[in-house]
């Protein structure tokens, strides 16, 4: 039997929809994401930690669940918010449909609401503190009380809470249609990848490089790091307010003044700014989908990308010694920086895509080339 | 890169008559390209032989040429224009076609014009099956096994190697003509001999069958700087086997992964690169096995094709217009999508909330001898397109939108019995038109989903929604309108039930159900197409209604008219009636007013962005409309220029208290009703072909006695002469009342005495309920009794004497004061010596109108939607008829080389799909050209075969007179050729095809005639000379089976090279009035 459901905002708008996850209450920040394919990499990213995803392509769940497109050992979001969840999932890779894999991830999700409606909302009134709360007898004031408990992600660190607890070596390859996944073969390149909330596509695209990745916790110190002599350090995606890390900048601070190639992605890319000297933001809806323009400035070429951020580096911060590379084509925000001074370069998107179009994967091949040189 | 500077001036190629794959979607397409040349301030020279396209309007570009699009002609153009570069990936196949020849025969070079857009590289590497083939093995991508064969022997080696059921395709076809799927030796033999003559390279392409596999198509647009964008993916329905022309399609892809997708992705963009298309839009076809995800690349358009006008409709990316402009030399970063005013760029790929559903229409129904099962040529003629927020909703619209008496998933057979479940399987496994009304049948037999799945393949994803739908079907027919809940009538709604099929369901009324709807505040809310999933705001005014909370209509205060659209394309209402649309939208923006346009057909300009202010992008039912209405609150409804299909609606409209404007509803039905119309004329003291109306067989039988055979029969309010045949005595009545028609008290069948030998004219009008307009007198080539649609007619007249041209005016006259008319009205009339006969008025706008408007250069339905608003032709300044000094003739194209087994012979029932317009001097200039743009190629002298009915033998010897003159031999069936000889004329004696060996058939097969006059009559005779004139088609030798059409064929001989190109804007400037 279907069950009801409630999504309430901070400002007081209540939908009211059916329950499609796990029952509960559970608190985050609303936003939204317009990629039309890959809801499983978007519920597996940990960079969606403490966020409630509203998806605005109305059916969500088609091609079911697998092992294989997990981004992470879990699901890290908050919830998920739905037009519709169909009646039958089909792909010849489905092992579970999105409902059971919600409920075996204990999350907490609702279907069945004005989503464009909501879209909107935030889109005009900012990303909003919001609740989804299950069951027949849900009441706005308790879920009112539930989001009067949370403060919202600014100043708050959630790398240290979806990183690693020990490090580990990382050796699988990319997906392929044939094969599935395989393991590396001949890696010679030795890369040490912090991990704020890293996703598996990109230490797949390393191995895919001939790197050998040991994945190590966010607050592995820069000694450390160097200890396991790398050709080269990499500084993941992850959830949350770039500024409180503290810890990962003054690593970063380290790496960089000993010239270890460096290239960070999302929380990365805004790390490496914090640690040489730029400032980041909290922007009003962020940049959550995966038709992003972006533009290589040096090139002209426009390349379209996955994005997922709520922060962001603020251009006009940028000390003399860092400069842009990447601009954002919907709302020319910064999209990639590269200092002048270290081999040491990020970028704001995800050029790992895993959902959304390759378009910038050649990023990891800059990366490569920067370890070579 | 900004635009070129070292281009000033480009050739446009249009594509020429609507045919079936190739039907008004290029209209749209050329019309952005040219708006967006001009914009950047080029000069634009467009060739196109229809007249009933916006483009071909003298002021979408600065020269405008209604020629035929062959080498030949463009290359008179050429000379003329000078201009600096070509434009072939607008127009079709035919554009492309046309452009590779001009290249081929040096014009190109010879004049020093360079092709943009697509280079002839490209194109060839794209449309050769063997170098695209090769092409894609070298980017690693795997095509279906195959071999190309130019010869049957090569073709039947070929298929040794890939296997029965073999799919084969003919090279530089479009829509998949002559190709097919073979399942055994004779059919594969009948496929290839007929691909191998349509194949303009004699060349077919035997392939692999990848039969169930999915198909998804993905419309890709690619700028110089090698930037790569993907506007839409599309995901069919129907899966591999059914042309995707004839698929129910669906946007965005449905049942991909991401990982499945971006392959998907990647495979499009290297199939672009390595193709080489530099800039524009393309679209790429791709199977994929749905068992293991294994992709295959079927094909690749080299081109904006039906699928891109589609996906600019389905995003709100208007994919032709930047196409032009990166083919001018802009990249995609340098521009912005001008649909959402400039809130998302172009160089990004649009996010959509929303399910896009295409469903195509057949008219099957018009060629009964027609093989109705879908395969990889294409038979549809139009489709409709709806936008939903779910799959549901956007099917159960689209269906309704269909006008084919369906209101959603209507039962197509009564469920039960073993018979039924048989028929089900069989329609699964074979899909014709009908396949998914079939497969909802299967689910209220009780059949399981995965027993559908294994006879349809159709994606499981599909077959769940489906089956919900009839489940909530079957629980609502439980149900009383009265029982029925506030919630479940929300959710039944949401689901994209339509009033009437649910009043069905529930046995009520449509009108008790939409009453009952609105006491519980049940009504639709509008959201906006923005490219972007609301992610920027934007101020997009195109919309579509849906069942959520929130409505973003915005809705102004505005003074407002409402135009309802034609909705999908059908033999007897297509391109000209979205024309007219086109046009009143224009004149009354012009003037001030918000126009609002309400269609569903993706083809169309109509439904481009800024024809009107705001577009709904709707099924055109009265609950639909009637919605739009209550929200917007015009000032005024058109329904007179879209065709029946808001025609229809008018009379319920008006009940209703929708401010109807024009032509009264009332009105309307006056002309259309027999038997008002009939008092009307005689009080007018004019005559109307002796006429009676039957509601039974004994009726109709006294009836025919009093009027005389032959007679005109045809049920009563049909479009396009639905049902229309000429019976020549008792026998032919009872079989046509028997097997024809069903007839009733309230659908009576109407007995016209056919009047033979008649001349037929056209008169299109306008009046303003004080003056007339004669817009223009057109006198039909073939006599009364073949359907003004499938007639070739004249501007001005090119025979009729001009007292009785006289006399038309001053009835068309007399008749529109009497009825009221208040703007456009067609008249058609039969003349038979001196007497003249009404065969019908119709006030509204007519076929003809863009015809008519090209020919005279009076817009005539911006005249006539402003006559509407209250403007008359005084105040307009419009009073005066033009009399062209040239000869404007259109002929009509048909489309029965898609339709083997059906006779080509002309007859009351209209079949054309499409016409062309000819501009010459004389009258035999004008014919020959529209002759050449209809693809009948004439020749200066050969042989004509002549075999002809007895009536007609006292016209032969002026024809064959007229033939000898230009240098023809004559060749004639026995009585055809005694007949000859008595009269003096030398000729040669052939066998019919049943009489002996060689006949006929043999000599044109064996290319001895470049010429056939060929009249019939009675059924034996009929089916006798049948496979001459299925042979003539398949050989593409002219013929004519009617005397003035022969008559007319031998004025244009004459002139075949004589012709001088000339523009539209140079040809209405010596017009003055």
């Amino acid at each position: 039997m279907t069950k009801s459901a409630l999504l309430v905002l901070e400002e007081g708008t209540v939908f009211k929809g059916v329950s499609i996850g796990a029952e509960g209450c559970s608190v985050g920040e609303v936003v939204f994401n317009t990629a039309l394919t890959g809801y499983q990499e978007i519920l597996s990213d940990p960079s969606y930690a403490r966020q409630i995803i509203t998806l605005t392509y109305p059916h969500i769940g088609n091609v079911g669940t697998t092992e294989e497109d997990n981004e992470s050992a879990g699901v890290f979001a908050s919830g998920l918010v739905i037009r519709d969840l169909p009646l039958l999932a089909s792909n010849w890779r489905s092992q579970q449909s999105l409902s059971e894999y919600l409920q075996a991830h204990k999350v907490v999700a609702i279907a069945d609401i004005d989503t464009r409606k909501l879209t909107r909302l935030l889109r005009d009134k900012g990303a909003q503190r919001g609740c989804i709360l299950t069951g027949d007898n849900a009441d706005k004031a308790q879920a009112m009380a539930a989001i009067a408990e949370f403060s919202g992600l600014k100043g708050l660190d959630l790398a240290k809470e979806v990183t690693v607890a020990e490090a580990y070596q990382w050796t699988e390859n990319t997906w392929t249609l044939e094969q599935g996944y395989r393991q590396g073969e001949q890696l010679t390149r030795h890369v040490v990848a912090y991990d704020f909330g890293v996703k598996r596509t990109i230490l797949r695209l390393l191995v895919n490089r001939g790197c050998r990745v040991t994945v190590v916790p966010a607050t592995t110190s820069a000694e450390a790091v160097l200890a396991m002599q790398p050709d080269g350090v990499f500084l993941s995606n992850g959830p949350g307010d770039p500024e409180p890390c503290t810890y990962a900048i003054a690593a970063i601070t380290t790496l960089l003044a000993n010239k270890i190639p460096l290239f960070g992605i999302c929380l990365g890319h805004q790390l490496l700014a914090l640690a040489s000297g730029a400032s980041t933001e909290k922007m009003k809806f962020g940049h959550h989908g995966a038709n992003h323009p972006v533009q290589n400035l040096a090139t002209g070429r426009v390349m379209i990308s996955s994005q997922n951020h709520g922060f962001a580096v603020k251009e006009s911060s940028l000390p003399v010694n860092l400069i842009a590379t990447h601009r954002s084509l919907f709302d020319g925000s910064l999209q990639g920086i590269k200092r002048t001074d270290c081999p040491a370069f990020s970028f704001q998107g995800h050029p790992e895509a895993s959902p959304g179009p390759h378009d910038v994967e050649s990023l990891f091949d800059e990366f490569m080339a920067l370890m070579q040189s | 890169m900004p635009k070129r500077t070292d281009i000033k001036s480009i050739l446009l190629l249009g594509a020429g008559p609507i045919v079936i794959g190739q039907a008004c979607e290029f209209d749209y397409s050329g019309t952005q390209a040219c708006k967006a040349l001009r914009e950047e301030g080029y000069r634009v020279i467009l060739v196109n032989s229809n007249p009933a396209t916006i483009m071909t309007d003298p002021d979408m570009a600065d020269a405008v040429y209604i020629e035929p699009i062959d080498w030949q002609t463009v290359e008179k153009i050429i000379a003329k224009e000078r201009p600096d570069a070509i434009l072939p990936t607008m127009g079709g196949q035919t554009a492309l076609n046309c452009a590779l020849a001009l290249d081929k025969h040096g014009v190109l070079e010879k004049y020093n014009v360079e092709m943009i857009g697509a280079t002839k590289e490209a194109i060839n590497k794209a449309e050769d099956r063997q170098l695209f083939n090769e092409a894609m093995t070298k980017i690693g991508y795997e095509v279906a096994k195959s071999n190309i064969a130019h010869s049957l022997e090569e073709a039947l080696a070929a298929q040794k190697e890939v296997g029965y059921p073999t799919v084969i395709r003919p090279s530089f076809t479009m829509g998949g003509s002559g190709g097919g799927i073979a399942y055994n030796k004779q059919e594969f033999l009948e496929i290839c001999e007929r691909g191998l003559e349509l194949s303009p390279t004699n060349e077919l392409l035997i392939e692999e069958s990848v039969l169930g596999w999915k198909e998804y198509e993905m419309e890709v647009v690619r700028d110089s700087k090698d930037n790569c964008i993907i506007v839409c993916s599309i995901e069919n329905f129907d899966p591999m086997g059914v042309h995707t022309g004839d698929s129910i399609t669906v946007a965005p892809a449905q049942t991909l992964s991401d990982k499945e997708y971006q392959l998907l992705r990647n495979v499009s963009v290297a199939v672009l690169r390595e193709i080489g298309v530099d800039t524009g839009g393309s679209n790429v076809q791709v199977a994929i096995n749905p068992v293991d995800g294994r992709m295959i690349v079927i094909e690749m358009n080299p081109r904006v094709s039906r699928s891109s006008a589609l996906a600019s409709k389905a995003t709100g990316f208007p994919i032709a217009k930047i196409a032009a402009k990166l083919a001018v030399g802009f990249t995609l970063d340098e521009l912005k999508n001008e649909i959402t005013k400039g809130a998302t760029p172009a160089s990004f790929e649009p996010s959509i909330d929303y399910v896009v559903t295409k469903i195509p229409r057949f008219t099957f129904e018009k060629f009964p001898q027609a093989d109705d099962r879908l395969t990889t040529q294409m038979k549809s003629v139009g489709e409709v397109m709806a936008i939903g927020r779910t799959f549901q909703e956007s099917l159960q619209k689209a269906l309704r939108g269909l006008e084919i008496g369906i209101n959603g998933l209507d039962e197509i057979i009564t469920v039960g019995d073993d018979y039924a479940l048989e028929r089900i399987k069989r329609e699964m496994l074979h899909p014709g038109p009908d396949r998914l009304r079939y497969v909802a049948d299967a689910f209220r037999s009780g059949m399981a989903l995965s027993e559908i799945h294994d006879i349809s393949k159709i994606d499981p994803w599909f077959l769940a929604q489906l089956d919900d739908l009839i489940k909530a079907e079957a629980t609502l027919a439980t149900k009383t309108l009265s029982t029925l809940a506030a919630e479940e009538m929300y959710q039944l709604k949401r689901k994209g039930f339509s009033d009437l099929r649910m009043a069905t369901l529930l046995g009520a009324s449509e009108s008790d159900v939409r009453h009952t709807r609105h006491k519980l505040g049940i009504r639709p809310v509008y959201k906006r197409i923005d490219s972007c999933a609301a992610e920027f705001s934007s101020d997009t005014a195109y919309l579509y209604s849906t069942y959520e909370e929130e409505c973003e209509a915005r809705v102004t205060d505005k003074e407002k008219i409402i135009i309802l659209g034609g909705g999908p394309n059908r033999i007897g209402q297509g391109i000209e009636f979205d024309y007219c649309c086109v046009h009143a939208a224009l004149a009354l923006r012009e003037d001030g007013y918000e126009t609002i346009m309400i269609n569903c057909n993706p083809e169309t300009v109509s439904t481009d962005f800024d024809t009107s202010d705001r577009l709904y992008f709707e099924s055109l039912t009265l609950e639909d409309v009637l919605e739009i209405v209550h929200l917007e609150k015009p000032k005024g409804v058109i329904v007179q220029f879209g065709g029946q299909t808001p025609l229809k609606l008018a009379r319920a409209l008006e009940a209703a208290g929708v401010p109807i404007i024009g032509t009264s509803p009332d009105s309307i039905d006056l002309a259309e009703d027999r038997e008002r119309f009939q008092k009307l004329l005689e009080r007018l003291n004019l005559q109307q072909p002796p006429n009676a109306t039957a509601r039974s067989l004994e009726q109709a039988l006294l009836a025919a006695n009093d009027l005389g055979y032959p007679l005109v029969v045809r049920p009563s309010y049909v479009l396009g002469g639905r049902a229309m045949e000429i019976v020549f005595n008792e026998e032919g009545l009872q079989r046509y009342m028997k097997e024809a028609v069903s007839v009733s008290h309230d659908s009576p069948v109407l007995l016209d005495r056919f009047l033979d030998d008649a001349v037929e004219m056209d008169v299109d009008a306008i009046y303003d309920g004080e003056q007339l307009l004669i817009g223009g007198l057109m006198e039909h080539i073939e006599q009364a009794g073949v359907h003004s649609g499938d007639s070739a007619c004249s501007l001005p007249p090119y025979e009729l004497a001009p007292h009785l041209q006289n006399k038309l005016r001053e009835q068309v006259a007399s008749m529109a004061a009497a009825l009221g008319v208040k703007g456009l009205m067609n008249t058609q009339f039969a003349i038979q010596g001196e007497s003249i006969f009404v065969l019908e008025v119709n006030p509204r706008a007519s076929r003809t109108a863009p015809f008519v408007s090209k020919a005279t250069g009076y817009p005539l339905a911006k005249i006539a939607a402003r006559v509407m608003v209250g403007q008359s032709l005084a105040s307009q300044g419009i009073t005066e008829e033009r009399i062209p000094n040239y000869f404007s003739v259109k002929e009509a194209v048909f489309p029965f080389v898609k339709f083997p087994g059906v006779d080509p012979l002309l007859g009351p029932e209209m079949k054309s799909t499409g016409e062309v317009m000819g501009v010459g001097k004389t009258f035999g200039e004008a014919f020959a050209k529209a002759q050449r743009a209809a693809g009948v190629n004439l020749n200066d002298s050969g042989k004509v075969l002549i075999s002809i009915r007895d009536a007609d033998k006292a016209k032969v010897p002026e024809i064959a007179n007229m033939l000898v003159a230009k240098k023809y031999e004559i060749v004639a069936t026995g009585g055809t050729a005694r007949y000859l000889k008595a009269a003096g004329i030398p000729c040669e004696v052939i066998y019919k095809v049943n009489e002996g060996r060689p006949n006929t058939v043999d000599m044109i097969k064996n290319g001895q005639i470049q010429l056939i006059i060929n009249t019939t009559e009675g059924k034996k005779a009929i089916s006798d000379s049948f496979t001459m004139r299925r042979e003539a088609l398949q050989h593409r030798v002219p013929y004519y089976t009617t005397m003035a059409g022969a008559k007319a064929a031998c004025y244009a001989l004459g002139e075949l090279d004589a012709g001088d190109v000339v523009c539209l804007q140079d040809l209405h400037k010596n017009l003055c009035c």
